[in-house]
């Protein structure tokens, strides 16, 4: 008897000694993901052979209105603006161009990979804005998310692939993270200060960009072959494009994004929004 | 260092009723705490043990665990009744509104919504502000009480008024406030890593000040 | 045969373990001697004890120097202090965290241990006069589940998130996803821990009631158990209640936060009150899980050390039983402001303000007990009359916050830490402090020594009051709990001198207590050895060896009288122990009573 409740005495020990270590420690979706297992690997695109995609992304119709920001309750971040900062969730250029749009590849490149950068990419808060306001990262890179206000921020950031974070900056210093799976777009928001937030696009090659203020966009130094390449846009959703790349070439590649696109559903993980549980809507305070 | 137990100012209706109740318990438990612990201290130092000092072989005494049953069981249960009254003034009475609004709580702010010129709630005319509170003194102010995430707790010091505000629930809290003046709107209930960015300002006006306030509001905030 | 003489058959027999030296895993690892596991339990709370007073001296850091970079905070990782060209800065998760793992850890880790683990364990056999506890094996799984309780609780610093943040409390929603805390697995890790802590409360709990109902010694009749045993029978009634609750509530978030359920969150349905009322209706009965035996090891100390019976012994059982049964019907008033319907209030008000009386039965009780005592005022009776002292203040505190209205403005201030921590460190740890040095030389056959314990309560019984009587006034004041930098409120930035104040007596007497740490482990050793009863003491474990043997009593203990008979006319002697035969009466045969058949009623 004695004997028998040993051994099973012995056996919940070792078990439970088992799920405790393997509890213990998780990873992926951390900090400090960084650099790649081994000497970065050279890149498997041949230069000589590459070429390019470049264009214009273009919104029309009548422009959303955007609200002016009150960033009364935080003095130190107003004084850093010299005109009332608007909300950046539509943001036109002159002559009709979008900016803040992610165009990527998103299929075409799946029998290559791709080094991971040991460069990373800065998302800045200042003046309690995320400055870029919509940034991409390849697979496993380092994001330096930076204060410069001097004040409290927390970064928060609820995807659906990837392991979420939520951490706080006191005061000016920078934090790394990185994400171990693809995943467009991740919400990243400030709960300080509500009206700030910012999205990242996480795709496991380096052909991704952001729209600039006049709308161009280009994607340099693509494998020939053909392409799927998207454009995503915060409140006006996605839209996709076939090129097909050649050697030395520039494919041009346009995305026209119209007013009625305005409210669609977006992909990308959600926070939880009670007042509005039927999906993300545009924001309105 | 403030060591005193009197309460700061108070600015409501209701809080000199409440700042009642805190002093008569004061009294009590004051007038308690001094004759326990004069007690404790005389027997402590009168009993210590001496040559030739021999106890007592008493082992109680009915009377006495009757009697100190039935006096602080009549004077909880008076203190019981007494702040019944209030708190039904409080949180259960609710009065006629001067002024409705929305209060919602989220990590970290507090937005209220206003009526606007049309006196009522919910319509295109309404305007909000941003972890401020502006009413007119004077007249009870009723809040719907909202929250868009978490538990937070509608804290109004001066006014002695605290309401939680729970997620997926309408609260009404009220109040009214009988001095102008700019008070302080906190959240008492750990929210999360901004729980203490958590700050507002209540801010009284004469009646007459309200108006004009609210008027430029809306007007600055129309669509 | 009947119980009874099947014990006695035991007992002449020497015990049913034989002189066997057991090896050295069974003897102190492994152990199913209930003396052992209550020094185990004790050895593991008191390192807890430790890692919850770190995690509030950093917290006070960060509440005396708001915003300050801390001394050592460039040890810590970056998760939880943000570094600086002058320092380390504490961030406010990691400040949320500190706040949550240091009222988890004090309470279940420390002080619930410390008076069930170790005073239950060590006293309801040797008071009753049993060999053991009715379920040795399941005593020892009770210590060895709270072990790996412990370790889980601890590694959830060490995971990415960080450990718990949303409160000792939990409160959902907050504390149902990371995206509202920036906790992720430490909050499940949290849940998990506690609620394997609670199976090993549960099997301790049953093992309690079982060994006081069933092996008591001939002539232990109910009013004659010493009312630590009492105070300890009804606590574990309490834990056995109160624990299935807490265990299904911290089931049902671990699946919210998990699997998808909705039991708490209102996005899909689910209703955050639920969380506290499951919550609280545990949580009130704890809070008297965590005095009761602390009052029950008061009892016992100022009785013996004013020589004198305990004033209404009657009395201070219904108190002890009252206070059992009325804990279950106050926990709406932790959720007056909760949300909860208002009339509810007016109710949970009443019946809070009735649950006062039994607590002021016991003060005026231990009043009585040293009216006209003869007081020995060495250091368990110091601590023990601290206890009163310090009771009595947070007793008198909460009937501020049981007035609904008053709670209005002192809900979640720093009033309610105050009243807090008056009754779990004035009132329980000081009874620890107590009952420690009391049975200390049942534990390890040797006395702590006596200057160095005054000394230990002098420092502390003065720095305690200096960290937490201004905390009535920093609530008074309006400072909200749980509050990383409360300057950012400008109402509360006059404070801070008094913050600071505070925080400077809590280092002060967080090093103060390294004299009892030393004075304990050292007195192992080195302390003057001890009789089988140094303190003259009528209860049984002091007719045993210090400390006494494997089975306790070399014969069945027989009982004749209450455990407070001192001074009494019928000794010579200022103490008369329970076991000693009266002169006139006849020898012990006749008195055994008839084996007795355990009915539904009791004995």
């Amino acid at each position: 008897m004695i004997e028998r409740f040993n051994e099973l005495r012995n056996t919940a020990l070792l078990v439970s000694v088992f799920v405790i270590a393997g509890c213990g420690g998780g990873d992926g979706g951390g900090a400090d993901a960084g650099a790649a297992d081994a000497a970065p690997a050279e890149s498997p695109v041949d230069a000589a052979t590459a070429g390019n995609v470049a264009g214009m992304v273009t919104f029309s119709g009548a422009a959303p209105m955007m609200a002016e920001i009150n960033m009364g309750s935080e003095a130190t971040c107003a004084a850093k603006h010299s005109t009332t900062p608007t909300e950046e969730g539509f943001v036109g250029g002159e002559n009709g161009g979008l900016a803040n749009v992610f165009v990527y590849v998103k299929e075409g490149l799946e029998s290559l990979s791709f080094p991971t950068p040991t460069a990373a990419v800065v998302l800045n808060q200042d003046g309690c804005m995320y400055r870029p306001h919509v940034l991409g990262v390849q697979v496993g890179q380092d994001i330096a998310i930076r204060n410069s206000d001097g004040l409290l921020h927390n970064i928060n950031a609820s995807p659906t692939e990837n392991r979420g974070f939520n951490v706080s900056q006191p005061v000016d210093m920078e934090t790394n993270r990185s994400f171990p799976v693809a995943e467009v777009m991740v919400p990243v928001r400030c709960d300080v200060h509500g009206w700030m937030n910012s999205y990242i696009g996480i795709v496991d090659h380096p052909y991704f960009a952001v729209s600039a203020s006049d709308g161009s966009v280009s994607l340099d130094g693509l494998p020939p072959g053909d392409y799927v390449i998207e454009a995503w846009h915060e409140q006006l959703g996605t839209m996709t494009s076939n090129v097909t790349v050649t050697t030395g070439g520039t494919t041009e590649i346009s995305f026209e994004f119209t007013e009625v696109m305005a409210g669609s559903p977006v992909p990308m993980g959600e926070p939880i929004d009670l007042l509005h549980p039927d999906g993300h809507q545009a924001v309105d305070h | 260092m403030n060591w005193s137990w009197i309460l700061p100012p108070s600015f409501s209706t209701v809080s000199g009723d409440i700042d009642g109740i805190y002093y008569v318990i004061l009294w009590i438990t004051g007038i308690t705490f001094f004759i326990t612990e004069a007690l404790l201290f005389y027997f402590i130092f009168k009993y210590r043990h001496k040559e030739g000092r021999k106890a007592t072989y008493d082992h109680g005494s009915t009377k006495m665990e009757i009697a100190w049953t039935m006096v602080p069981l009549v004077i909880v249960l008076w203190i019981g009744v007494v702040s019944k009254g209030v708190w039904d003034t409080v949180k259960v009475d609710v009065p006629a509104a001067g002024l409705e609004v929305i209060v919602t709580g989220k990590q970290f702010e507090w937005n209220v919504t206003y009526p606007g010129p049309d006196g009522a709630l919910g319509t295109s005319d309404d305007f909000e502000t941003l972890n401020e509170l502006h009413a007119p003194e004077d007249q009870p102010i009723v809040i719907t009480l909202r929250s868009e995430d978490v538990i937070h707790s509608f804290f109004l010091p001066e006014m002695r008024i605290k309401q939680d505000a729970v997620p997926g629930q309408d609260i009404t809290v009220w109040f009214e406030a009988i001095q102008p003046g700019d008070y302080t709107i906190g959240c008492a209930e750990l929210c999360g890593i901004g729980h203490t960015t958590m700050g507002g300002t209540l801010t009284i006006y004469t009646a007459a000040d309200f108006q004009a306030w609210s008027s430029s509001q809306a007007q600055q905030q129309q669509p | 045969m009947s119980t009874i003489e099947q014990e006695m058959v035991h007992a002449a027999e020497g015990g049913h373990h034989d002189h066997h030296e057991l090896p050295f895993i069974r003897k102190y690892i492994f152990s199913t001697d209930h003396k052992m596991i209550a020094k185990q339990f004790m050895f593991v709370s008191l390192f807890f004890l430790v890692i919850g007073g770190l995690l509030a001296t950093m917290m006070r850091w960060q509440l005396g120097y708001p915003g300050e970079p801390m001394p050592g905070g460039m040890l810590l990782p970056d998760a939880m202090m943000a570094p600086t060209p002058n320092g380390a800065i504490m961030l406010p998760e990691f400040y949320n965290s500190l706040v949550t793992m240091h009222g988890t850890i004090m309470i279940f880790f420390a002080i619930m241990p410390l008076l069930v683990g170790l005073f239950g364990n060590l006293l309801i056999p040797l008071q009753i006069g049993a060999e053991d506890m009715a379920f040795p094996r399941l005593n020892m799984i009770s210590f060895w589940l709270a072990v790996p309780a412990g370790i889980l609780m601890l590694s959830s610093f060490a995971v990415e998130g960080g450990a718990a943040g949303a409160g000792w409390t939990s409160y959902a929603p907050l504390s149902v996803s990371g995206e509202w805390t920036g906790v992720y697995l430490g909050q499940q890790l949290w849940l998990a821990s506690l609620t394997i802590l609670g199976f090993s409360s549960l099997v301790g709990a049953v093992n309690y009631i079982t060994t006081v109902i069933n092996m008591r010694a001939p002539g232990m009749t109910w009013f004659r158990m010493p009312l630590a045993t009492w105070a300890l029978f009804v606590t574990a009634i309490l834990i056995l209640l109160a624990i299935p609750i807490l265990a299904g509530a911290l089931i049902m978030l671990l699946f919210d936060q998990t699997i998808g359920t909705g039991f708490f969150r209102p996005e899909v349905g689910g209703e955050p009150l639920l969380w506290q009322h499951l919550f609280w209706f545990f949580g009130h009965p704890e809070v008297y899980i965590l005095i009761l035996p602390a009052m029950g090891i008061v009892s016992e100390v100022i009785s013996n050390r004013a020589r004198k019976p305990i004033f209404g012994y009657h009395s201070m059982v219904l108190a002890i039983i009252g206070i059992g049964f009325l804990g279950w019907i106050v926990w709406g008033h932790h959720m007056f402001m909760s949300g909860m319907n208002p009339l509810l209030g007016t109710s949970f008000m009443i019946s809070t303000m009735a649950i006062a009386v039994p607590s002021a039965i016991k003060t005026f009780n231990w009043l009585a007990t040293i009216w006209k005592g003869d007081l020995h005022l060495d250091s368990p009776m110091l601590y023990a009359l601290a206890f009163v002292s310090m009771f009595i203040i947070g007793g008198l505190s909460g009937i501020f916050m049981a007035s609904t209205p008053v709670d209005i403005y002192i809900h979640d201030t720093y009033f309610i830490v105050a009243h807090i921590h008056y009754v779990l460190f004035g009132g329980s740890l000081f009874a620890i402090f107590a009952g420690i040095t009391f049975w200390f030389p049942k534990m390890f056959g040797r006395m702590m020594n006596e200057t160095l314990n005054k000394v230990h309560f002098g420092l502390t019984i003065v720095l305690y009051n200096l960290v937490f009587w201004p905390m009535h006034n920093l609530g008074l004041q309006g400072m909200m709990r749980r509050i990383y930098d409360f300057t950012q409120y400008e109402y509360l930035a006059p404070l801070q001198p008094m913050n600071q104040f505070i925080s400077i007596s809590v280092f002060l007497l967080v090093a103060a207590q390294s004299v009892y740490a030393f004075n304990f482990f050292w007195s192992i050793f080195r302390g003057e050895k001890a009789s089988n009863n140094p303190w003259d003491s009528n209860t049984l474990e002091w007719t045993v060896p210090s400390p006494p043997p494997h089975g306790n009593f070399p014969e069945m203990p027989v009982v004749y009288r209450g455990p407070y008979e001192y001074s009494s006319p019928e000794s010579d002697t200022d103490f008369y122990p329970q076991t000693k035969p009266p002169p006139s009466k006849p020898p012990v045969q006749e008195l055994i009573p008839e084996p007795v058949t355990p009915t539904p009623e009791g004995f």
